[in-house]
């Protein structure tokens, strides 16, 4: 193909949306509004994935030390958890510190366990994979020196099945979301082609090739895509930040965070961008295909 | 410059369109197919455009076999033919001059030569003054004037017209006849017609095919009509 042809082809991909200026327009809103419900429902789903993250980063297992165990002992304890596979923080809480937590959780009654506290020295440990925490626990409970491992049993896997079951719902709603729009959107493109199925036969009657007759719809395609794809990109970006400009000062401090604008918006709008486009190029493509047997 | 060898063509229903054509029409010949409708003629015309693909047999145009051609080099054979019809097949949102222009972008022609050619065919069929209409502002003689521009336009060696009166009043008609009477005589194309027009064939003496029962029943030079109908 020439440059010149190509060059033709951009000219006419261009002129054509604007003779069929209806169609075109039937074909851009199906974009915008598909393509306004991928954006925000990816814009919910990857905020609501961020919050089960935090919520599993949340998980933590606690491990007493025997009573017994001396000084030298509870380092070793503290090196053999931290080289323990799958454990990515460890932190150490004294007997004194532990007495504090509990008197600041439960009141100053417990002042009087000052004189001998009874506690234990413990680790709070969080594993590397959150869903790892139960496997961890066992393994770290095997060790000398530890007395017992609490991390919450029953409710943690209660969790954890929850958040699983939200993550896959969220992915499979938007697998069919994005079905549908791909189908709903080349359906519309089909049928502003249909309308022009007399004039490929005529194109190829004159001796147009395939490419030749193809190649402007596919343009086409992808201008319509770019143009559908504005509107969902512009309400995305303007209205997350004025949601997070609302939701983040008031989560401040919470252990519920939801994703700062920067990179989010990027990933979203380029996302809706190159949908649009792949949208637009696979719904002329497969349009155009269907006459060009002439 | 167009030669048949032994064509059969029988569509999918049954129907023998083609029994055995041969034929053999010459460099700058103009020739008029003529016969009852259903006779075969449309097919006779198609295949010579690769529109239909004959059962058996050979149709060479131009020194290129049709019958052997894939489907991918069809495009490159009908630019060296120009194809007129009935209902003058024009591209409805483009404008006269973009409808000439478009059969010469497809072979790639530089930018200036279109723009050059295009108002020189134009001028040749008379419509140089409607270049920028659309086909739906114009009548149906000028409309099929456009169609025999575009048909010309990339100096094709032979010009195949299916009924290209059929939709036209007999004064129009007349006006039609004259471009491919001037596209015969001062290019030299070869021009295959088939017609109902019986004053048209009758008046202007050129070559008669007839066909009936897809067989040739009369091939006459300066023949007439000779249907009563």
């Amino acid at each position: 193909m020439k440059f010149r042809t190509i060059r033709r082809h951009f000219r006419e991909s261009f002129k054509t949306l604007g003779r069929n200026g209806w169609m075109t327009f039937a074909s851009v809103s199906a974009v915008t509004v598909t393509l306004l419900l991928v954006g925000v429902f990816v814009a919910i789903m990857l905020n609501l994935n961020k919050v089960a993250d935090d919520l599993e980063h949340d998980v933590e297992m606690k491990v007493y030390v025997e009573l017994a165990a001396d000084e030298a002992s509870t380092t070793a304890l503290e090196d053999q958890i931290r080289e323990t596979p799958g454990v990515a923080e460890v932190i150490y809480s004294s007997r004194d510190h532990e007495l504090e937590q509990m008197i600041s959780d439960f009141g100053d009654d417990l002042k009087l366990y000052e004189q001998s506290n009874p506690l234990r020295e413990a680790f709070y440990v969080k594993a590397a994979n959150p869903q790892q925490t139960a496997k961890v626990a066992q393994t770290i409970d095997e060790y000398p020196n530890t007395y017992e491992v609490v991390y919450g049993e029953g409710k943690v896997e209660k969790l954890f099945d929850f958040l699983n079951f939200g993550r896959t719902a969220g992915l499979v709603l938007i697998l069919a979301l994005l079905f549908t729009a791909m189908f709903l959107i080349s359906n519309t493109i089909r049928i502003t082609i249909v309308a022009r199925k007399n004039e490929i036969g005529i194109m190829k009657l004159v001796g147009a090739s395939n490419s030749f007759v193809r190649v402007p719809f596919v343009l086409e395609g992808i201008w319509m895509g770019i143009l559908g794809s504005i509107i969902p990109i512009l309400a995305v970006v303007f209205g997350y930040i004025e949601f997070y400009d609302y939701a983040e000062p008031r989560l401040r401090g919470e252990m519920i965070q939801i994703l700062p604008p920067v990179p989010f918006l990027y990933i979203v709008s380029g996302l809706l961008f190159f949908m649009g486009i792949f949208i637009g190029i696979w719904g002329s493509f497969m349009s155009v295909r269907k006459f060009l047997k002439v | 410059m167009i030669n048949m060898k032994d064509v059969y063509k029988k569509y999918a229903n049954g129907v023998v369109a083609a029994n055995g054509l041969n034929v053999k029409i010459a460099p700058g010949e103009f020739v008029y197919v003529v016969g009852p409708s259903g006779a075969g003629k449309s097919t006779f015309i198609k295949m010579m455009y690769r529109e239909e693909k004959p059962t058996s047999g050979e149709i060479y145009v131009d020194g290129t076999n049709l019958v052997t051609l894939k489907n991918r080099e069809v495009p490159f054979v009908r630019r060296k033919i120009g194809v007129v019809f009935q209902d003058f097949k024009l591209l409805p949102k483009l404008t006269v001059y973009e409808n000439v222009a478009f059969a010469m972008e497809v072979i790639e022609a530089p930018s200036d030569s279109i723009r050059d050619r295009v108002t020189e065919v134009l001028d040749l069929v008379g419509l140089k003054s409607k270049a920028r209409m659309l086909p739906t502002e114009l009548s149906g003689g000028e409309q099929q004037r456009v169609s025999i521009a575009r048909s010309i336009v990339n100096r094709p060696k032979v010009v195949i017209a299916d009924e290209p009166t059929g939709n036209l009043d007999p004064e129009t008609s007349w006006g039609i006849m004259n471009v491919f009477k001037d596209i015969n005589e001062q290019l030299g194309t070869t021009i295959v017609m088939a017609t109902h027009n019986k004053d048209i064939v009758n008046r202007i003496r050129h070559r008669v095919i007839a066909i009936e029962g897809g067989l040739i029943v009369r091939d006459e030079a300066e023949g007439v009509y000779g249907y009563e109908i």
